[in-house]
């Protein structure tokens, strides 16, 4: 054991400094790219010979001006996120809210939410786990509403397109939603509407646990790393797709199409949204097109956004997940509250903006 | 030596299988896999994230992809 942690230890210094150094290189990098991006969607657009007079000249510039910028933000905050996340693993997060009691356990829930990595595949044990452990019910619905739905690829794309301002906004509803939505859960007294097999584990004690790992540097800037194989190499796609029709919108569709159906003035715009997210399942980067498209259309804010919120945090598919460890009620009970939740603030954001 | 992966069946779950398989054959060990994917048997085993491993009846991963180095750490 000895002999393996002596030859161990001189690897490992050499990869934290070769991190270091990369990263102290990429950094100023990297700030350098993202000061320069007006000058380079131009530079590119004088290349091909267009003016951004033209409609062919304005999208082609929103294109090559929007692509990197996200595509950048994305890198930068998954990688950080990726570090973060490996600070708050779910046993960590668990033991930090086990007996706290609503109210403060439901915001200190939804807000772990956003920093705890979480992969809907495994809500159930994840949700078993916190029960098994003394987390309330109705905290524990805090960080599964908010742990899906206020994360850092929606966050980051919010802000590369819309603005800190809307990327704010959805940061602080999304929270409330979680934060309120399981205070009520947790107000109603469900727990005898979770499957009985859930109730027996939870009323026991867990079994085995992973003994606490200590992670050192090197393998904290690993995990980075591997979060933005994991995302970046995952979104891309659709998030160079949403600003392309981004761009097909800026320079050739007339804005207000779709003031009529889904503008402010349409009340009702708000709640047929809702329903329509709930049968698609796709993550933030893959609503992201159609957001953009809706939005550059003339769509209003608050429908959108709350369009986008019913899509990622309640998916059909996900209630088939659970529906394995809560009875009917229970879940249309969550369904129910946290649709109420974003109609809610989808007529607030109509409202402000 | 038995070898139990716990998850539902997604990707990450078959990829650390064979990741953990395939080291522990490369070092002569014989492996008795079993994939366990009922969550109710996953909560008693404590897996709150997945996948989740476990050698010989001992938790030893949760929540994510081990590499090679890691799973060769587990064996000490």
């Amino acid at each position: 054991m000895s002999t393996t942690e002596n030859t161990l230890e001189p690897k490992s210094t050499t990869r934290l400094h070769r991190w270091l150094f990369t990263l102290a290189v990429l950094t100023p990098l990297w700030l350098l790219a993202y000061a320069h991006l007006d000058e380079f969607a131009t530079a590119v657009l004088s290349l091909v010979d267009l003016s951004r007079a033209t409609p062919l000249g304005e999208a082609l510039h929103f294109f090559f001006y929007d692509t990197p910028k996200v595509l950048l933000l994305l890198t930068g905050i998954v990688f950080v996120m990726g570090i973060i996340q490996t600070f708050f693993a779910p046993e960590r997060t668990r033991a930090l809210l086990s007996g706290k009691r609503l109210g403060v356990g439901n915001v200190l829930a939804a807000s772990l939410g956003i920093v705890t990595p979480f992969c809907s595949c495994s809500a159930v044990p994840l949700f078993i786990g916190f029960l098994s452990a003394g987390v309330p019910l109705g905290v524990t619905f805090s960080f599964l509403i908010s742990a899906p739905m206020v994360n850092e690829v929606a966050l980051v794309l919010l802000f590369g397109m819309f603005g800190w301002k809307v990327a704010a906004l959805y940061l602080l509803m999304g929270l409330l939603i979680a934060i309120v939505a399981g205070m009520v859960i947790g107000r109603l007294r469900m727990e005898r509407y979770l499957e009985d097999w859930v109730q027996k584990i939870a009323s026991g004690e867990a079994g085995a646990h992973v003994p606490d790992e200590h992670l050192n540097w090197v393998q904290r800037f690993d995990a980075g790393w591997g979060h933005v194989r994991e995302i970046v190499g995952k979104v891309w796609p659709y998030v160079i797709a949403g600003i392309a029709l981004g761009a097909g919108i800026h320079g050739y569709v007339p804005e207000d199409f779709m003031v009529s159906i889904m503008g402010r003035d349409a009340w009702w715009s708000v709640p047929a949204a809702v329903l329509l997210g709930v049968p698609m399942y796709t993550n933030a980067a893959g609503i992201i097109p159609i957001v953009e498209a809706l939005i550059g259309k003339g769509a209003a804010l608050g429908t959108v956004l709350a369009f986008m919120m019913s899509v990622i945090a309640l998916s059909a598919p996900e209630m088939i997940i659970l529906r394995k460890a809560l009875k009917p009620r229970l879940i249309a009970t969550f369904a129910g509250v946290v649709a109420c939740g974003i109609v809610l603030v989808g007529f607030v954001f109509n409202a402000v903006l | 030596m038995k070898v139990t992966v716990y998850g539902p069946g997604c990707a990450r779950c078959q990829k650390t299988a064979e990741v953990v398989q395939q080291t522990l054959e490369a070092r002569g060990i014989p492996v008795e896999l079993e994939k366990v994917t009922d969550y109710a048997a996953m909560a008693v085993a404590g897996v709150m994230s997945t996948p989740g491993v476990a050698l010989d009846g001992k938790l030893v991963s949760t929540g994510k992809l081990p590499t090679v180095a890691e799973v060769e750490s587990w064996l000490g």
